[in-house]
């Protein structure tokens, strides 16, 4: 394999000492506790499968953020899934969602009850499926800005039959960051942006968190050494008392992201108030079809209410956990009540939740190594 | 039973005096029943060896009850019976009885083969006798098998991945670590992978594990193939691979010896230490540290 990482500096283990030897030289002389949330869920797999935090000084916190789809889609639209799934229309879902509680069961737990549930990679087994046996579906569509163009495409080119209804439960990430600067209770020194989804919002779309709240920010690619640097990037910047956008992911990323993917995809959703998991409603921070679709809308067409839905079960602190408030570790549930094999919140379900880093990973405890 | 190890063992006196019968019992279902490297029938049969050899026993005897499935192919019966029976014959061990059995259509995936194995033991060898400098050494790359069955029930193409179950007898390996001596502790890598036999060893013998990333043997294809589905090769299932704790002293010993036998990937892939007990360290390839965990849910898929 010509891309392979272990050929290429990426996951090298002098350049990762000698960029985490800078690191606490800038620890040292910045002193005080520096908190950097890195947004993505695979960011935070790279940080905990390659032992990064052992890597820095004390005085340095990675957090995780909120970019991880699957953690984030609210109880009420699972539980809409749900009923959809029991009133005899079949619902395709992706794996991890498949698993995840709603306000009292998941899919699969549905599924064992008789519902028609299918798990599917994507919109396309849903589509081919669909076309086959003409049986009434609807698809739960989830993800980022890297995942809503896919099914955008497929609508506006007309590939999607009319017994397959789209339930749309789309975020974006834009939003949500902002949102989370925009908390007092959340003090981020530095941000680690999405490397993924900055194919298609572009590095661009995060000048916001530079200019507007003078805090660091760096995209970055999910090898080791890719998360490294940007740390190392944040805490130059902050040594010199600067705040500026930094794009470490220039192999991936380029400034104006992929125009014709946006465009593809405001044509077929509109951005609307969303509600996110344990977090609240943030404003226009969900993709929904446009009317022009709404043959299509799984919402539109059964008009399925939800009227109360629980996101957070007792005890479960997902929500802190997303919003990096807290670690897995200090959640009382975590691997004690709530574990991959039987997960409580969403975070110990989804490969790119927080919890099921942790535990699958063994991000904790955390053994610093001395200082070479 | 108690145990709870890769066999039960009981102690023989009279012309046996000092040595031990070594038994064990298991049942193999994989789906699907042929795989590359492979197929159910010498899985049985390497399992039940394998289970014996990391005891320290050499395998004499071998029982077997069949169950299949009403209209289950007559000549894949046979091609399964047809590679359990040669790797006893290559084993030179006894097939001393059996069952056979039908199930009606739908009642049963396929097949099930349940063995009971039958060795002999000089001396016992345990996964409870881990000392601290003790070196972890290992015959070879990890994940293979789990990697290979994962991707056929994917529905890929496997053939051009050039997966291939790592699906073999462990005896010859074992002798010869025995000859050399100074092991330990050794243990079978199957379900859970290298990952749930280093905890094994840490857990019970409430010493700490580091182990180095950088070593531990894994195809290419292998790893391409995790990275890909996001699953961790440590806890993928290996059919032919023995993790050893050794004296230090002979650990590379043992190392080249396997080497010359063929086994081209043997490691030493770390080594036991003092820490906080039961605890498995991993150095990762950038440097980090972090701990392996005992693989849970649906990373232990039943595939051995």
């Amino acid at each position: 394999m010509a891309s392979d990482p272990r050929a290429l500096f990426l996951r090298d283990k002098r350049v990762a000492r000698e960029i985490s030897e800078d690191i606490r030289r800038l620890a040292r002389e910045l002193g005080e506790e520096v908190k950097i949330m890195t947004f993505c869920g695979t960011h935070e797999h790279t940080v905990t499968y390659y032992g990064i935090r052992s890597l820095l000084p004390e005085n340095v916190r990675i957090v995780a953020g909120p970019g991880c789809p699957v953690c984030v889609t609210p109880a009420r639209d699972v539980d809409v899934a749900i009923e959809l799934a029991l009133s005899g229309i079949r619902v395709f879902t992706y794996g991890d969602m498949y698993r995840v509680p709603g306000s009292r069961k998941s899919l699969a737990e549905a599924r064992a009850e008789g519902a028609d549930v299918r798990v599917v990679y994507g919109i396309a087994d849903a589509i081919r499926i669909a076309r086959e046996d003409g049986k009434e579906s609807a698809f739960f569509s989830i993800g980022f800005e890297t995942t809503a163009p896919i099914p955008a495409s497929y609508l506006r080119r007309g590939l999607v039959p009319s017994n397959l209804k789209i339930l749309s439960s789309h975020r974006l990430t834009v939003p949500i960051l902002r949102y989370i600067l925009e908390s007092p209770d959340i003090p981020l020194r530095g941000v680690i942006a999405p490397g993924h989804v900055s194919t298609i919002v572009g590095a661009s779309a995060w000048r916001f968190v530079a200019e507007e709240f003078g805090i660091p920010v760096v995209v970055a690619g999910f090898e080791p050494i890719d998360v490294l640097l940007a740390i190392d990037l944040v805490l130059r910047q902050l040594v010199r008392g600067e705040a500026r956008l930094v794009n470490e992911y220039k192999r991936a990323v380029k400034w104006e992201g992929n125009p014709l993917a946006r465009e593809l995809m405001y044509s077929v959703f509109e951005a609307v108030d969303g509600l996110w998991r344990g977090i609240g409603v943030v404003p226009e921070s969900a993709l929904e079809l446009r009317d022009s679709y709404s043959d299509l809308d799984a919402r539109a067409q059964y008009g399925i209410e939800i009227r109360d839905s629980i996101d957070v079960r007792p005890g479960c602190r997902c929500s802190d956990v997303i919003l990096g408030k807290a670690a897995p570790t200090e959640c009382p549930m975590f691997m004690r009540a709530c574990t991959p094999s039987n997960p409580k919140g969403p975070c110990m379900v989804s490969s790119e939740g927080t919890c099921s880093i942790w535990a699958k990973y063994g991000g904790y405890p955390i053994f610093r190594r001395p200082p070479s | 039973m108690d145990e709870l190890d890769d066999g039960a063992t009981i102690p023989i006196v009279e012309e046996l005096s000092g040595k031990h019968l070594v038994v064990t019992s298991d049942s193999y279902t994989v789906y699907p029943i042929f795989f590359p490297g492979g197929d159910i029938g010498k899985l049985a049969a390497c399992g039940t060896m394998n289970d014996l050899a990391v005891m320290g026993a050499t395998p004499i005897a071998v029982l077997d009850a069949i169950v299949v499935e009403e209209g289950f192919p007559f000549e894949d019966l046979e091609r399964v019976l047809e590679s359990f029976k040669r790797v006893l014959e290559e084993e030179n061990v006894a097939l001393i009885g059996g069952d056979f059995k039908v199930m009606p259509s739908g009642k049963l995936d396929g097949m099930v083969i349940s063995t009971t194995g039958i060795g002999i033991a000089e001396s016992v060898i345990t996964d409870r006798d881990l000392r601290v400098g003790d070196k972890l050494v290992i015959n070879g790359t990890v994940g293979d098998h789990g990697a290979a069955i994962m991707a056929l029930q994917a529905g890929l193409d496997v053939e051009s991945t050039g997966l291939a179950s790592d699906v073999h007898p462990l005896t010859r390996a074992m002798e010869e670590a025995l000859e050399i001596g100074g092991v330990h502790a050794a243990k079978d890598l199957t379900r859970g992978g290298l990952a749930s036999a280093l905890n094994d060893f840490a857990s019970k013998n409430n010493v700490a594990l580091y182990v180095h990333e950088d070593a531990i043997p894994i195809r290419e294809e292998v790893l391409a193939y995790s990275e890909m589905l996001g699953v961790d090769p440590l806890a993928l299932a290996c059919e032919g691979r023995a993790l050893l704790a050794v004296e230090a002293g002979v650990a590379e010993e043992i190392v080249e010896a396997w080497r010359r036998m063929g086994y081209g990937d043997a490691a030493v892939i770390g080594e036991v230490v003092e820490g906080r007990p039961g605890y498995v360290l991993m150095e990762t390839s950038a440097g980090g540290i972090r701990v392996v965990t005992r693989p849970s849910g649906e990373i232990v898929p039943r595939i051995c």
